[in-house]
């Protein structure tokens, strides 16, 4: 074995046997450092004759190259075994739980509503407000109710004390004052619906002193019972997301409107779930009618040139028909573990295209 | 309203079935609550002849039986202690299921003998609760025939909800009337033939009321008729009653109730020799007394009529009789009287007394004032027919009030109105069965039968017809669309508020809707609890205000369920404040809170819920609904419930848009809340509306030039805000001064009492050329000068 060989041999030992960059080090100096073993043989090569440097030269180069490339390599080496030493290191329990976040919910009442605006705003019906408070005139009066009329009591009405004028007002019994108001501020065509909170003195399993109520009214030189009898289908199949629904108008009474109707899907109750469209069950789902041409007169609509229909029926009602929940109260009473249970992802938001919920 | 299919078949002729009949009942209006059919549930069981009844051999107590099925002769075991010989029972076979256990019979040994079938008792198949012995069917009874006919139980009861403007249909005569107009049958002629009077009435009848009150009563007749016997009525009248629901009387009571219902016509009886002298319908004196039929002692006021003599009043106008002037078994003459009633005045009343009747319920929705003098004779044929005695001749005060009127209708208006195609010779045949008389012109002349006080115009006439052709054959008929591609309806409130309740509920709180009213205590602490915003008649006493904000809502619901072990949540409604009891006064707020600390986590992450919770919530909510960056000031304080040095309003000019913050200790305790507490309340009506013109945003052109940041601590004021430090510091050069931010804060040690250190970040924006050192050093001394003069402060060294 040459000198130089031997030479080698010794360096590439010293470098495979470095344990970290610090000796690494140490043996590159040793052998590439200025008075390295290396260094010192290629110093020799001045002293050389041309030809024998022609000869030396290039091993000397070659054997240098070579220790360069074994201390990169295993440079390399030792910064990969440092990494995967620390990245043992650094683990953690990913099985720990993520940071809490609080989880928002809309209310199936909120909810339902903006289903109901999704389909009637695409049909038209503009959204009408009114206020919780509101003139005896417009909650009674006007939509043809007697003075006389037993809705009027107090067993029925929340009245509120009376007001410095002395004048003295009801919590609206039904959303149709905002029929009066619609028709007493906009001359026909109007398409409207009214949601809103409504009222009444009478608390059991199954009603609430507040519940909400969303109201329809279209008044034109056209409509009639066939397009209301057409609307309550449409909006019972689109609502309930089915491909049909078998309904059931039947004839009733309602003071503000002539004639009336009450409209009846057929479904299935059996097994605590309701479906629709099988079964031998109705499900009362509004009352509507033709508007009574008293009502147009009094909201100063000329009832002989303009018709159409209302309709009415119960937000909460549509929410726990279509979403299972079983009971009225407890929609008010904003207990968590409910709201959690029954609420919907913010993100859930009602639109015609993407399907009015999941 | 309840009758039975044998009753209705006896005002209409018809073939169709109780299920027939409900269907069609429902399709005109009369909409059927229940048929209940006890025939159907007993369906399995028949007239069983037991042909011989012995003894058991193993057993004393117990029969062996050998029934006949009309079919078979089989051998049951039976204990019952009246089983004879040559009776008829009610007999099951093996396999029919017994109501009482719901069990189907099984073939059985009893004592070693096999018995194949069951002889039942009335708690078995659920008629009563009788036990004692099995049921004993008349002998004339037909062996193997269904049980149910042999036990009067095969005629179906239905039970129709009237609406309140439908007193003809609280007969069955009137509600046959409507089934026929309907095609189901023929309404049978109801006429009634007068009853001659031998004598004249020794009690004459009297109205006494002036012009103003004279139609409370308009129109009263009476009859006495002596020497009655008054017993039980015969049986069918007592089936019948029994079958609706009615509990028989005796004779004299038991006729009133049959002609109510069956002719929608109340009566009442008095024991005439209860009476003193004539009798007379009136006003009640205030605070005049009557112990009605119930029971109960009704004390009545000037707004009520009564039926009186000339002592006192003897019964409550068309509503109750009274106790004392009733009839009894030895009741030997008596007074029928038979009235009409103003219906306004009878609800009123009704109400005012809490008395719920079945002549109320009758005259509240208007009787037929015609058949005031027929009902009256049909009274007295029956009263002769179940207790004999002499009527004497009518007696009348008052007379048949004007019912009659003449409507103009034009058939078109069923087309216009209903868009139902009704041939004019139907709608003629339609009014005229309903009792309408119409007169063939166009449009037609209608004058609708005294019976429908509720007909008063075209559409009323247009609801007939449609109901009775067939609200089913109106076809449903397409809505145009006024746009083809539909156009957004929301107003820019209403899509704001839907932006807020979303934008709120992504940021992790729970949506709630709480009640308008609240307990005026709670009211109070709120600016609320005035007399104005009372609710007269509350459902409960800690419901009696209106709201005047809704945070004593959500901490009402925060205080339930943190007595349910739950101590952090955040809660937000969306509703409106009350700011007096005047229609329109109301704002529409959305309001959270949050409570605790969040959820305790091992990343401890958590803190407790404060202002700047509220604030970076308020201004989430705020700047979703704008579509934009909410500049406006936010000064310190809020109202009143909120801890003064920890809460924010944020302003526009006079409006005030939010306010945030935590809330008042005495708050917290008021709702016996435990814990860190911060909320806000956004006033949506005051929030701007967007004023861009254009949808295209503005063009994007960012400086290519290298944005430089550099820091400032300045000393200053422990009460100067934070906004002013900014705000100096922004106001330095606008041209380059793109953002400055708050990065620390700090007051103690190196910092002199009554100081602090308020360290900014400003972020410098070339647009036109890099920035040099000595360029940025002197915007920087630029920054320090601006603090320094508006606020005191000094750059920290």
């Amino acid at each position: 074995m040459s000198d130089l060989q031997s030479l080698e041999n010794q360096i590439l030992a010293a470098i495979a046997g470095a344990a970290d960059e610090a000796a690494l080090e140490s043996v590159r100096v040793a052998a590439l450092g200025k008075k390295g073993s290396i260094s010192e043989l290629l110093k020799t090569l001045g002293g050389m004759s041309p030809d024998e440097r022609k000869i030396q030269g290039p091993l000397f180069n070659t054997l240098r190259d070579r220790v360069n490339d074994a201390i990169a390599a295993r440079k390399s080496a030792l910064g990969d075994e440092a990494l995967n030493a620390r990245l043992a290191f650094e683990r953690i329990d990913v099985t720990l739980p993520a940071r809490p976040e609080p989880q928002g919910t809309i209310h199936p009442v909120s909810q339902v509503l903006d289903e109901v605006i999704a389909i009637f705003a695409d049909l038209g019906f503009a959204i009408a407000e009114g206020p919780d408070v509101e003139f005896d005139d417009y909650n009674f009066t006007k939509l043809n109710i007697p003075p006389d009329h037993p809705a009027r009591q107090m067993h029925d009405t929340f009245y509120v004390a009376p007001q410095a004028d002395g004048s003295r007002h009801v919590l609206r019994t039904h959303t149709s004052p905002v029929q009066v108001r619609t028709m007493l501020a906009q001359k026909p065509p109007i398409r409207i619906i009214a949601p809103g909170r409504t009222y009444r003195v009478d608390s059991d399993a199954t009603h609430s002193p507040m519940f909400h109520q969303f109201e329809g009214l279209v008044i034109d030189e056209v409509t009639h019972l066939g397009h209301l009898k057409w609307v309550m289908e449409e909006f019972c199949k689109a609502f309930f997301e089915v491909d049909s629904v078998v309904m059931r108008a039947r004839p009733s009474f309602f003071p503000f409107t002539e004639p009336s109707v009450e409209f009846d899907i057929r479904c299935d109750r059996s097994g605590g779930q309701i479906k629709f469209g099988q079964g031998n069950d109705w499900l009362e789902i509004a009352g509507s009618g033709m508007v009574n041409p008293h009502v147009l007169e009094m909201c100063g609509i000329d009832p002989t040139r303009y018709q159409g229909f209302a309709f009415g029926g119960g937000l909460d009602r549509l929410a726990m028909l279509k979403y299972g929940i079983g009971d009225l109260r407890p929609m008010f009473e904003s207990d968590l573990r409910w709201l959690r249970h029954y609420g919907f992802a913010p993100l859930d938001i009602p639109t015609l295209d993407g399907g009015l919920s999941r | 309203m309840k009758f039975t299919l044998s009753w209705l078949k006896e005002h209409l002729d018809t073939e169709a079935d109780a299920a027939a009949i409900a269907e069609t009942l429902t399709s005109i209006g009369l909409e059927v609550e229940s048929v209940e059919d006890k025939s159907a549930a007993l369906k399995d069981f028949i007239v069983g002849y037991v042909v011989s009844a012995e003894k058991h051999p193993n057993a004393d107590k117990l029969k062996l039986c050998m029934v006949d099925t009309g079919t078979e002769t089989v051998q049951v075991v039976c204990g019952a202690p009246n089983a004879h010989t040559g009776m008829k029972g009610v007999f099951a076979r093996p396999g029919v299921v017994i109501p009482v256990n719901g069990e189907a019979l099984k073939i059985g040994t009893i004592r070693g003998v096999e018995s194949r079938g069951m002889l039942c008792s009335e708690r078995e198949i659920l008629l009563s609760e009788e036990h004692d012995g099995i049921i004993e069917l008349p002998v004339d009874a037909k062996t193997g025939s269904p049980a149910a006919e042999a036990l009067g139980l095969n005629d179906p009861v239905i039970d129709v909800s009237i609406t309140p403007n439908r007193g003809d249909a609280t007969s069955v005569h009137g509600i046959a009337r409507d089934l026929a107009a309907a095609g189901i049958g023929r309404l049978k002629s109801g006429s009634v033939s007068p009853v001659a009077g031998a004598f004249p009435s020794p009690k004459k009848v009297h109205l006494n009321f002036t012009p103003d009150t004279a139609s409370t009563c308009s129109l009263f007749a009476g009859r006495y008729i002596r020497n009655v016997k008054n017993g039980p009525s015969p049986k069918w009248v007592q089936e019948r009653l029994r079958a609706i629901g009615l509990r028989p009387i005796s004779a004299l009571v038991d006729v009133t109730n049959l002609i109510s219902y069956d002719r929608g016509r109340p009566l009442h009886v008095f024991d005439a020799d209860k009476l003193s002298g004539d009798m007379q319908a009136r006003l009640a004196k205030d605070g005049e007394q009557l112990t009605a039929l119930d029971g109960k002692t009704y004390t009545l006021d000037s707004s009520m009529c009564v039926i009186a003599d000339e002592k006192s009043a003897r019964g409550i106008g068309g509503i109750m009789g009274g106790e004392d002037t009733g009839c009894t078994e030895i009741t030997t003459n008596v007074f029928v009287e038979s009235a009409f009633f103003d219906p306004a005045s009878i609800a009123a009343t009704g109400r005012k007394l809490g008395i719920i009747s079945d002549a109320r319920y009758r005259f509240e929705r208007g009787v037929d004032p015609e058949f005031v003098i027929p009902g009256l004779d049909l009274a007295t044929k029956l009263i002769l027919e179940f207790c004999g005695g002499e009527p004497s001749e009518i007696v009348v005060g008052g007379a048949v009030p004007q019912w009659r009127r003449k409507l103009s209708f034009s058939t078109d208006a069923v087309m216009r109105l209903a868009g139902l195609d009704v041939p004019k010779p139907e709608i003629f045949r339609i009014l005229t069965n309903l009792g309408f008389v119409v007169e063939q012109c166009e449009p037609l002349q209608v004058t609708p039968p005294s019976w429908r006080s509720d007909i008063d115009g075209s559409a009323d006439l247009v609801e007939e017809v449609v109901r009775i052709h067939g609200l089913d054959k109106v076809p449903s008929a397409p809505m145009s669309r006024p746009n083809v591609i539909a156009r957004p309806v929301l107003t820019p409130a209403q899509r704001r508020l839907r932006t807020v309740r979303r934008t709120l509920a992504a940021r992790g709180f729970n949506e709630t809707i709480s009640f308008s009213f609240i307990a005026r205590n709670h009211a109070a602490l709120f600016g609320g609890g005035d007399d104005a915003r009372q609710i007269e008649n509350p459902i409960a006493a800690d419901l009696d205000a209106l709201r005047p904000s809704l945070l004593p809502s959500l901490l009402a619901a925060a205080a339930r369920n943190q007595a349910r072990g739950i101590s952090d949540l955040m809660f937000f409604e969306i509703g409106a404040q009350f700011e007096s009891g005047m229609p329109g006064a109301q704002k529409t707020v959305a309001a959270g809170i949050r409570m605790g600390a969040g959820a305790r986590s091992w990343t401890k992450t958590s803190h407790a819920s404060d202002a700047f919770d509220a604030k970076a919530d308020m201004l989430a909510a705020i700047e979703a609904a704008m579509g934009g960056t909410m500049t406006a000031p936010v000064k310190a304080g809020a109202a009143a419930w909120y801890h003064p040095g920890r809460s924010g309003t944020l302003a526009l000019g006079p409006k005030t848009l939010a306010y945030f913050g935590e809330l008042h200790p005495k708050i917290a305790a008021a709702f016996d809340l435990k814990g860190p507490l911060a909320a806000f309340e956004i006033f949506l009506d005051a929030i701007p509306e967007s004023k861009a013109k254009s949808k295209a945003r503005p063009l994007f052109a960012p400086s290519p030039f290298q944005s430089v940041e550099r820091d400032f601590a300045f000393v200053v004021d422990s009460k100067t805000s934070a906004d002013e430090v900014l705000k100096a510091a922004k106001g330095a050069e606008r041209a380059l001064i793109d953002s400055v931010s708050v990065f620390d804060i700090y007051e103690g040690k190196g910092v002199p009492e009554g100081k602090k250190s308020l360290a900014i970040s400003v972020r410098l924006q070339p647009k036109d050329k890099t920035l040099t050192d000595a360029e940025i050093e002197a915007i920087g001394q630029k920054i320090v000068a601006a603090v320094t003069k508006t606020t005191g402060g000094t750059l920290r060294t």
